[in-house]
């Protein structure tokens, strides 16, 4: 183990955390500005925090919106996901599994808006042919967003497979377990944190995503697109509190989700 | 000091990670010397080349190369080169550019540092593969390079962590020719580190058996194999008997029951002393015939000769003969007494057992290729 | 080429993610070139082509898009430099600070950019933070705001984390014997640095390049709301939802752009493979 960094650099990773922290410090800070702006702090009150759980029936709706949304887009996403990256890993042919992975990395590639963009005039194109004028919503916000984390799904579990030895379920099958039991009695297991991350990046991806949903969610309001209708006239500083319960939720998942590698990364160093 | 040491190690204490790697450990290296250090997994040997490289610096203690102290002296400053286990080449570059990534360092000309890459990879065998990249040669192949890379920039002391460690058994034999050729024609210093013991004894001017950072013995393969100094070295190098014995008077011992002459002395009367005797060195004769009587309870067919595990009351001996007998034969056995080598006690003498739990595959299980030490 | 049949399980298995490739990837792309070419009649047309380059407004749109190409490699290239020294400082440090610095570094992704870039512009205004902290040490007040330097700021603010993972994942696998072996050479730190890490590190940092720039050229609103800049993204944001073929054909040029200057980077991408195997 070497600890080659000098003052110099640390100093400079410093600067780089400040850089990235300063304005979440700022959100956290007006969050508790008594005032109705988000550039003049007056004093220190709980007073959005409370509107937010009690009056501002609104950004409850939006919150509710947002967390039915990620929670679906999670779920079916890393369902079709991990289906796709089993399949992907059967195919053991070079030239097909190229095109596979080349599909997958389309949407990683490809600008968000125009990803946006592009789902929209599916959806416009799709209403056209059954002669609906207005198909935006819930259920095509949710398409557009498992499009979007598919491909992290993939990349999560697809690894994680390549690195479970394809003896092990030959093995299963040895000792009397079927094709299908098998992949669930022991590639299901192997894969299991591929998974959980995979969920956790869904999730939060979804959670947090504003262009996407702009181009394909209509009238349904999630609460990023909430935030961008009161961004045009004035924040106030209810966005910044809900922000900071969003963002320390975040870190404990984050932060557990860490611990929890931390000690299965410990657990593997002492039996080795 | 003498004339012809090139590295003196006085005094050398580490520790890493709280834990004392070695202790109080000195060693001169003389010039143009082939010596190796010996010693099972995490005896500290790849820590003492890593120290000479100058990859790590000693807690205390000195590290003097031809007459100065290099405390302090960055790796990429010291005339010592190092073939790393895992050969360490840069993939990104070719074999001549690994080759000549020294030689640039160096600023040779650009002649001159083109006629040093092609003289080092004639030496090694591969003109030719100039343009080849990294991964596309076989390990022995990287392991020539390597050896190419760390040559080309004419170091005094060449210094080598198990490189052969990575190869099968048929490439490391060659290897072991080859690398001793390249010793002896360069004729400069190799310090060798293994832990394969057949390997140290074939190649090596002088070996060093380290266990547990201290150092166990210094001498040639002949004195190390014949004389071992404790029960450790004499277990580690090849196979022995290792019997309690009490040393009754100079040249007069006495073990399982019996006195013998031996060629020992200078031990304390009725010193209790550790009696080795190499497997080879037993001969079996006819029950009434031997000095001690046991049984055979296993016997394995080795090629050359047998080898039987004979119980001698209820110790398990080690006897390889060319002899063929049966499990469950009476046996006698006899020895002479320039054979039998007497020890002083060590804090190993209780470690060693007899053959009684020996298996050929229990042996290679508890030898695995050597980790990593310092991770 | 191998021509052994697929087995009708794996076929199976690979049929949803097939299908949704399909329908949900390549078709929605091919229709924004379909809605880009096709006229307010609802058959083919150049007329959005016509609208953008029409004199009239060829100059306006053609500085627009040389913008957009300008900032977005601006915010990469200035990515790239801040994440460089961060990425191997990250793998100099103990393992278990390599996970907290992680973590740190990955948190502020998860930030609303909307909110984000609202709070850079308290912290920038001419009554904001920065500003009244250097009144109150009597120093003059900056006029930061509404400069394109602010647009960039604001832009290396939402994807400079892109650029530093990739770069220090990279980093982090690096073979520790590598660098002592090039030490072990006659290698000092900046030739160490020049000669192994560097290179070595050229697959992180070519996808971090990709993964900032993409983002940074199709960028709206953080530009707009901190620099008063606007790029071919606002355009898109604005036009699409009322005037799709507009907003399609729009998004048919950012999508062009990209893709040329993809190429482009691939091409340096291979050259500089081909510089290694020489």
């Amino acid at each position: 183990m070497k600890k080659k960094n000098g003052i110099l650099s640390t100093v400079y990773a410093g600067l780089i955390f400040l850089f990235l922290y300063l304005p979440i410090a700022v959100i956290v800070v007006f969050s508790f500005n008594s005032g109705r702006t988000t550039s003049n702090f007056e004093s220190f009150s709980f007073y959005w925090y409370m509107r937010l759980f009690t009056t501002n029936f609104e950004a409850q709706a939006a919150l509710r919106n947002t967390l039915i949304l990620a929670l679906s887009t999670a779920v079916i996403t890393v369902l079709l996901g991990t289906l796709a990256a089993v399949g992907i890993d059967r195919l053991r042919r070079k030239f097909t599994e190229r095109i596979a992975l080349g599909a997958n990395n389309i949407p990683l590639m490809s600008p968000e808006i125009v990803m946006g963009i592009s789902m929209m005039m599916l959806f416009i194109f799709g209403g056209a042919l059954f002669n609906q004028q207005f198909v935006l919503g819930f259920s095509t916000v949710l398409l557009a967003h498992i499009t979007m984390c598919l491909p992290y799904v993939i990349l999560s579990v697809l690894p994680k497979l390549r690195q479970t030895d394809p003896h092990l379920a030959e093995a299963a099958q040895d000792l009397g377990c079927s094709q299908v039991m098998a992949f669930f009695r022991v590639t299901l297991p192997s894969i299991s944190t591929g998974i959980a991350s995979a969920f956790l990046i869904t999730f939060t991806l979804s959670l947090d995503n504003f262009v996407i949903s702009r181009f394909t969610a209509g009238p349904f309001t999630t609460l990023p697109l909430h935030i961008f209708g009161q961004i045009r006239m004035l924040v106030r500083p209810d966005m910044y509190a809900l922000t900071t319960l969003i963002f320390v939720m975040m870190f404990l998942l984050l932060l557990g989700s860490n611990l929890l590698q931390a000690r299965a990364a410990k657990r593997q160093n002492k039996q080795t | 000091m003498e004339k012809d040491i090139i590295i003196d190690l006085r005094n050398v204490n580490i520790a890493l990670g709280g834990q004392p790697i070695l202790q109080d450990l000195s060693l001169y290296i003389r010039n143009k010397e082939f010596i190796t250090l010996l010693g099972p997994s995490g005896c500290g040997k790849t820590t003492t080349l890593r120290i000479i490289a100058g990859f790590l610096q000693p807690d205390d203690g000195q590290v003097i190369f031809d007459g100065t102290d290099c405390a302090g002296v960055p790796p990429h400053k010291r005339q010592v080169n190092t073939i790393f286990q895992r050969y360490a080449l840069f993939p990104h570059l070719n074999v001549y550019k690994n080759v000549a990534f020294g030689l640039k360092l160096a600023k040779l000309s650009k002649k001159e540092l083109h006629d040093r890459v092609t003289e080092m990879l004639a030496m090694v065998n591969l003109t030719g593969f100039e343009k080849r990249t990294i991964a596309s040669l076989s390990g022995g192949q990287q392991q020539r390079v390597a050896i190419a890379r760390a040559l080309a920039v004419k170091p005094r002391v060449l210094l080598l962590d198990e490189p052969l460690g990575a190869l099968d058994l048929k490439l490391r034999k060659d290897m072991q020719v080859e690398l001793k050729n390249i010793q002896q024609q360069l004729g400069i210093t190799f310090v060798y580190v293994t832990h394969d013991q057949e390997e140290a004894l074939s190649m090596s001017d002088t070996i060093v058996v380290m266990d547990e950072g201290v150092i166990q013995q210094i001498g040639t393969p002949k004195d190390i194999y014949d004389e071992p100094k404790n029960a450790f070295v004499a277990d580690f190098i090849g196979e022995s008997n290792i019997i309690d014995g009490i040393m009754l008077a100079d040249l007069k011992v006495k073990f399982a029951g019996m006195t013998f002459t031996c060629v020992d002395k200078g031990f304390a009367k009725n010193e209790k002393v550790d009696v080795v005797i190499r497997p080879e060195d037993v001969d079996i004769v006819p029950a009434a015939h031997g000095v001690l009587p046991g049984t055979i309870t296993s016997a394995t067919f080795k090629g050359v000769h047998y080898e039987y595990i004979v119980d001698v009351q209820s110790f398990k001996w080690m006897i390889q003969c060319t002899d063929a007998y049966a499990v469950g034969d009476v046996i006698g056995i006899m020895i002479d007494p320039q054979e039998i080598h007497v020890m002083k006690k060590s804090k190993y003498s209780d470690l060693i057992g007899d053959y009684s739990s020996f298996s050929d595959e229990f042996d290679e299980l508890s030898n695995p290729l050597e980790e990593d030490e310092d991770e | 080429m191998n021509k052994r049949k697929l087995p009708f399980g794996t076929a199976l298995l690979n049929a949803p993610f097939t299908l949704w490739t399909v329908i949900f990837i390549l078709a929605p792309l091919v229709l924004v070139a379909y809605f880009a070419f096709t006229g307010n009649d609802g058959r083919f047309s150049l007329q959005w082509f016509e609208y953008i380059f029409d004199p009239a407004r060829r100059e306006t749109y053609l500085r627009m898009f040389g913008d957009s190409l300008l900032y977005g490699a601006l915010a990469t290239g200035i990515s790239l430099l801040l994440a460089f020294p961060l990425a191997h400082f990250m793998a100099q440090s103990k393992q278990s600070v390599q996970r907290v610095l992680m973590l740190l570094i990955m948190v502020p992704m998860w930030m609303n950019f909307l909110i984000a870039t609202n709070a850079w512009r308290y912290i920038l205004e001419h009554n904001g933070l920065i500003n009244n902290l250097l009144a109150g040490i009597g120093l003059p007040r900056l006029g930061m705001i509404n400069t394109p330097g602010a647009a960039i700021l604001g832009m290396v603010y939402n994807f400079v984390p892109f650029m530093i993972l990739p770069i220090y994942t990279v980093m982090a696998r690096l073979n520790v014997q590598l660098v002592e072996a090039a030490q072990d050479l006659g290698a000092s730190r900046w030739e160490v640095l020049r000669r192994v890490i560097v290179p070595l590190s050229m697959p992180g940092v070519m996808s971090g390049v990709i993964m900032v720039f993409v983002p940074s050229v199709s960028v709206f609103f953080i530009n707009d709301r901190l620099g008063g800049v606007r790029l071919i993204g606002d355009v898109i944001n604005d036009r699409v939802l009322n005037e799709t073929n507009l907003g399609a054909a729009f998004s048919l040029i950012l999508m062009l752009i990209i893709l040329v200057c993809m190429l482009v980077l691939n091409r340096m991408g291979d050259r500089e493979k081909g510089a290694f195997v020489n």
